[in-house]
């Protein structure tokens, strides 16, 4: 069974949460717990008779431009919780994406769901993740235990990080019904310098310099021609293109595109994308928007940043994978066949360079048959079962989409 | 005095065996026995606790550390991890019927990767000589807690130490990648690595901070970031709290983060001056220490913009620094802060609490009335941009009524952040310190989850037990077949 033909539960409040977790703990009947599912075709499909969803736990309950601080309901779509702290002239640091095109599911990302899934977009690179930003939570527990974590300040050390283990775990440990993310100022002008034509390796070298360089440098990308063509404001380069963003105030951007400009000038001439243009292209990043199209599946690779141009080489040659990197070539988007045989071979490439992967989408029964995140060794999967345990004793939250078996 | 549990008695009494098989897995000189030798470690950055402990080891890699873990979780001993003994919470505290476990051999710098920015370093490598290692190439670890000269990586990730500039760049658990720890039963793990993203469990986030509750961390990859240009620093200085809280506020919701944003109080600002000469305004109630980074014309831009703002609140004084020498001016009373209260009170409790800064003015008053109503001095040093409230709560450590006195205000205050939104502790961690006041921030609920997780990791709890959770019994794990 999936989530479209179970019944739905949409409780409007964090007791009504509870009291649905309460019962399911009391009859042991698994539930699927979702936001808007606008990501249940991420990682492995759920077996449960009901859908707990938050998309009705909704609305801001607190925004503090001075201190930095927003904290909305788990079910808040997060275009709105964008939109407000725009009306301040902030951010969302992160730079969450929207896979909602990618997965095909329609429906708009929650607050809540990009914080279980800690998804994080092309300012992760120098900026942090999604969890480096969620300062408190508030949570039902498998056993219908309402807690927090954390709070509503930016230093916070007291207790155990629950608020970092809840984050990209998926609902599997505790339902979250409260975030509180730490915000930022929006920069007043956003550019990118864009070099063609190199390959994958000079690409990911010119994105190491500029990285490393003192401009700040704040997402760091680099797309093959193939999928540059799929993005509008890339397409007319004509090729690959790397690039490399920097955003700040208006003077500072002036001047630090100029620096970078010269710092780089061994790659070639780098072009300038300026604020919408740049805004378009780095969305695209974003939202995998290259690979929107392609049929099969999709994974995601995190490495080290220099690994990169070996994995897309031994993907190419795997399965002639469609691919790009982001976070200067730390994250590699590989497209590709949805066959057991093309995913080993990325789990392969991701194992070869010390890193990791995720499955982020294939038909159904491809992802209950795969490892679609890396096994844990024999003896952190012993915690971690008793991690699941100390939360969820009877493994009624999301059960197997994690893991097999847990 | 907060309580400690009872000594395990089967402990002490075996204790022989035990010091003879630590012996057998350590090279000659990395078990210390011997009751002189023993007394350096009684302590730690929390000195009005002590507590010898059964015995000390000093083991020299990962190898070992798991060898010694296996073979006290074989004989049922207590663990208390030690770094540098700098924890001003009690962290490292002793206990008589544990062996404490220091890492300060393990103190090599394994590996430089300047193309994909981290660094992977021992445990016992201290928190500046990681950018020590690194500056040659521009390159720096952004977390700087004021103890850095000392403190050891390994210790800033059981704390998730903080620093200045944390409203930049973070505080230790965003600027990590990778730990390799041993757990409680002496197996070696590897989480996360030089890759940004771990799939699965947040393993890292949770680690940091754990304050050794959780595993033995060996190995750390933290990430290293290139500096800017340069920075410099500006001087403003206020009629009263609340005018210098406004002003925070202004340069925040103008768009600038500036790297470093610390608040003084008046008794702060009088104690450094005495101390450190460094020309700050006497007549002043409050006063910000600002500093912004980039090129010299960045600079000028955001100290200009920053000016503007800060004469909107009618200042006693605004100094911007013109060079290197003028910012290291400014910054030397800040820094010297701890030895200048020092000076006028030999003793004194640093505490850590966050507040929202909204609620800074009305806190500072509350702690005034405080200080007036137990007759002890105290002094405010505030990281204004995150909220993190330093009180310096002086005492005469040889008058056991000025202690009790002194701990009691401290929780007071502690109790006051909550109160308005805030948390027990910043940068400093629960430790011994803090331990009895978590019921003012967590309910039992809350707890007991937290000591669930514990016992996940340490089943037994012989990993720096008596610590940062109230003592009772550890929580029932169930598991489903």
């Amino acid at each position: 069974m999936s989530e479209t033909d179970t019944a739905w539960l949409t409780p409007g409040d964090e007791a009504g949460i509870a009291e649905a977790i309460t019962a399911a703990h009391a009859s042991g009947k698994p539930v699927l717990v979702c936001g808007n599912a606008s990501k249940s075709g991420l990682l492995r499909p759920v077996q449960a008779a009901a859908t707990l969803s938050t998309r009705a736990l909704s609305g801001i309950t607190l925004y503090s431009p001075q201190e930095l601080i927003i904290s909305a309901r788990a079910g808040t779509k997060l275009a709105d919780v964008a939109a407000a702290v725009a009306g301040k002239g902030q951010y969302i640091i992160a730079e969450p994406p929207d896979f909602s095109a990618l997965l095909g599911s329609g429906a708009e990302p929650t607050l809540g769901g990009v914080v279980a899934a800690n998804l994080s977009g092309p300012r992760r690179v120098a900026w942090g993740a999604m969890r480096d930003h969620v300062m408190g939570v508030r949570a039902v527990s498998g056993m219908g235990e309402t807690i927090h974590s954390g709070g509503r300040v930016l230093k916070n050390v007291t207790g155990l990080d629950i608020c970092k283990l809840l984050t990209g775990s998926y609902g599997t440990l505790a339902v979250i019904t409260e975030v509180t993310l730490k915000v930022l100022p929006a920069p007043e002008r956003r550019a990118t310098l864009v070099l063609t034509g190199l390959d994958p390796m000079r690409g990911v070298a010119a994105l190491s310099a500029a990285l490393g360089s003192p401009y700040a440098v704040s997402a760091a990308a680099h797309l093959p021609a193939e999928q540059a063509a799929r993005v509008p404001v890339l397409a007319w380069f004509g090729g690959a293109v790397t690039l490399a963003r920097i955003e700040d105030f208006a003077p500072s951007v002036t001047y630090r595109t100029e620096r970078l400009r010269a710092d780089l000038a061994a790659f070639g001439l780098a072009e300038m994308l300026d604020n919408g243009a740049s805004e378009a292209a780095w969305t695209a990043v974003r939202d995998a928007a290259p690979l929107v199209d392609s049929p099969g599946a999709v994974w995601r690779v995190s490495v080290r940043p220099s690994a990169g141009p070996a994995v897309t080489r031994a993907v190419e040659q795997a399965f002639g994978a469609r691919w790009y990197m982001d976070w200067g070539g730390g994250l590699v988007w590989i497209a590709g066949p949805a066959s057991e045989a093309a995913h080993d071979a990325v789990a392969a490439a991701a194992r070869q360079s010390g890193g990791t992967w995720t499955l982020v989408r294939a038909p159904e029964a491809m992802r209950a048959a795969v490892a679609v995140i890396p096994p844990e060794p024999a003896a952190l999967a012993r915690i971690s079962a008793r991690v699941k345990a100390a939360f969820d004793p009877k493994g009624i939250l999301n059960p197997g989409r994690m893991f097999a078996g847990l | 005095m907060i309580a400690q549990p009872e000594p395990k008695k089967d402990v002490l009494a075996r204790r022989d065996a035990i010091v003879a098989g630590l012996r057998a897995l350590l090279p000659p000189d990395g078990v210390i026995a011997e009751p002189l030798r023993l007394k350096p470690y009684e302590t730690d950055g929390l000195s009005a606790y002590r507590q010898v402990p059964l015995v000390v080891v000093l083991p020299e890699t990962t190898e070992q550390v798991a060898a010694v873990m296996a073979f006290c979780h074989r004989e049922g001993v207590r663990v208390v991890p030690r770094g540098a003994g700098t924890s001003l919470s009690g962290g490292a505290l002793p206990m008589a019927d544990a062996v404490v476990l220091g890492l300060m051999r393990m103190n090599r710098i394994l590996d430089i990767d300047y193309a994909d920015r981290c660094a992977v370093v021992q445990a016992g490598v201290t928190n500046i000589g990681i950018t020590q290692a690194v500056q040659e190439r521009g390159f720096f670890y952004a977390p700087d807690p004021s103890s850095q000269l000392a403190c050891m990586i390994g210790g800033n990730v059981n704390m998730n130490s903080g620093g200045a500039h944390c409203l930049r760049y973070g505080v230790t658990a965003n600027n990590l990648l990778g730990l390799r720890v041993v757990t409680v039963e002496g197996e070696v793990l590897d989480i996360g690595g030089a890759h940004m993203d771990a799939a699965g469990y947040d393993w890292l986030g949770l680690l940091t901070g754990s304050e050794g509750q959780l595993a033995v961390v060996t190995e750390v990859t933290v990430r290293i970031l290139r500096g800017p240009e340069g920075a410099r620093a500006m001087l403003a200085a206020f009629r009263s709290n609340e005018i210098a809280g406004a002003c925070v506020d202004s340069i925040i919701a103008s768009g600038i983060i500036p790297v470093a944003l610390e608040f003084m109080d008046r008794p702060a600002i009088h104690a450094c001056e005495a101390f450190a000469h460094a020309g700050y305004p006497l007549d002043a109630e409050a006063m910000l220490i600002i500093e912004v980074e980039g090129s010299p014309a960045e600079q000028d831009d955001l100290l200009g913009r920053i000016k503007d703002i800060c004469n909107r609140y009618d200042p006693i004084s605004l100094k911007v620094s013109q060079s290197a020498e003028e910012s290291a001016a400014i910054w030397k009373g800040r820094k010297g802060a701890f030895g200048a209260v020092g000076r006028i009170s030999p003793d004194y409790l640093c505490m850590d609490g966050t507040i929202p800064t909204s609620r800074l003015p009305e806190v500072l008053g509350r702690i005034g009335a405080m200080s007036a109503e137990y007759g002890l001095q105290v002094a405010n040093i505030f990281h204004a941009g995150d909220g993190n409230l330093h009180p310096l709560i002086m005492f005469d450590a040889n008058d056991p009524e000025s202690f009790r006195k002194a701990e009691h205000f401290g929780a007071d205050i502690l109790r006051l952040c909550v109160e308005v939104g805030g948390c027990l502790t910043g940068e400093h961690g629960v430790g011994v310190e803090k331990r009895d006041l978590m019921g003012v921030q967590f309910t039992e609920i809350e707890l007991d989850q937290q000591r669930r997780i514990k016992s996940a990791f340490d089943p037994g709890w012989l990993l720096n037990p008596s610590k940062v959770f109230p003592l009772k019994a550890p929580p029932a794990l169930t598991q489903a077949a």
